[in-house]
């Protein structure tokens, strides 16, 4: 199997185009159409220092993201604990 | 009143001036008084593909700073009566175009002119923005490619949020989308977008569908808009667009263009 079989179309490349525009659009659309969320890294800065006085965690472990569904915004707080327990604090 | 009509699309190289160019040219053929601006500062082109390039003295920029009257900007085409270029400055940059400025002299040219169109460049930064501000209606150059159809999408985007019609709660911008490059046996091997798939993405209406064609390259040689070749089946096609943007139906049977693009 060399690259040029990347090529050779088992699906015709325009439906593969139209596939992968409607996805991205969607999303594009979707973040375009989301409300401000200039305050999310503030938002993501504070929870991350109340974090921080119970387990030590960086930066890139805490996302806060919105979600919109419907009528409804889904406010998501993902934290990743560190696996070992020494990182908890005393 | 003039209708200002932005031509625009996010991707470069789609066929905005070739367009603009063509549209504005065949709005003119119809007997409307028409001028077409290029907003392409530091990058002016509009003038190579009007093919008076040797006749610009005062610029968009000089009548913005008063250093020129509009009358002295404006360059009247040779070949259509009715038909008026206003070209952008080479020397300046895009910031040159202060909002206040722009306002002052689309206003001017409303009072003269049934049909102002408005050669966006490329990008969504300041010039492509004040190409589109104070836009009635937009058409959207789209080639049948996925970073084109996606940047025109962020164009859409932009019309609904960027615009004066949007800044004032008024009208939204009316959209066409207009299909450029198009090659109907590619589509129907399954190797191109087809129109509909690109409708379908886009949720706009059709204004029309230029087939990819030497023509339009010898045609920006010497100079001159393809609306004016005759045997030109791009140059048919704007015309056709032309037509419906006037709420006609083009040409003989119905949905004229794709007939003619499918060769029927």
């Amino acid at each position: 199997m060399g690259i040029f079989s990347y090529f050779q179309h088992s699906k015709r490349t325009a439906s593969v185009a139209k596939e992968r525009l409607q996805i991205i659009v969607t999303h594009e659309r979707h973040l375009r159409n989301s409300p401000k969320l200039s305050y999310l890294p503030l938002l993501q800065q504070e929870l991350l220092e109340v974090v921080r006085k119970y387990v030590s965690v960086r930066e890139e472990h805490i996302k806060v993201n919105i979600e919109k569904t419907g009528d409804y915004e889904i406010l998501e707080v993902n934290v990743t604990l560190p696996d070992r327990e020494e990182h908890i604090k005393a | 009143m003039g209708k200002i009509i932005v031509v625009t699309s996010g991707k470069g190289g789609v066929g905005k001036t070739t367009t603009s160019a063509a549209f504005a040219t065949g709005l003119a053929l119809r007997g409307f008084q028409t001028v077409v601006i290029d907003f392409d500062v530091g990058l002016r082109n509009l003038d190579l593909i009007m093919g008076c390039e040797r006749r610009v003295v005062y610029d968009f920029v000089n009548v913005i700073n008063g250093e020129g009257n509009l009358n002295q900007a404006l360059i009247k085409d040779k070949r259509v009566d009715s038909l008026y270029i206003l070209p952008a400055s080479q020397t300046r940059d895009k910031e040159a175009l202060s909002i206040k400025g722009v306002a002052r002299v689309l206003e001017a040219l409303k009072k003269r002119f049934e049909y102002i169109i408005c050669d966006s460049p490329a990008g969504i930064e300041h010039g492509a923005i004040m190409a589109m501000y104070f836009a009635d209606e937009a058409i959207i150059t789209t080639n049948p490619e996925v970073s084109s159809v996606r940047d025109s999408d962020r164009i859409i985007g932009m019309l609904s949020s960027k615009t004066r019609r949007a800044a004032q709660n008024l009208q939204p911008v009316k959209e066409h989308l207009l299909v450029t490059r198009y090659i109907t046996k590619r589509v129907s091997r399954g190797d191109m977008l087809s129109v509909d798939d690109i409708q379908e993405i886009l949720a706009i209406p059709l204004l029309g569908v230029i087939p990819e064609s030497p023509s339009v390259l010898q045609a920006s040689n010497s100079g001159i808009p393809v609306t004016l070749d005759e045997k030109s089946n791009a140059g048919q096609a704007y015309l056709d667009a032309v037509a419906r943007f006037l709420g006609e139906e083009p040409t003989s049977k119905k949905s004229g263009f794709l007939n003619r693009l499918f060769g029927k």
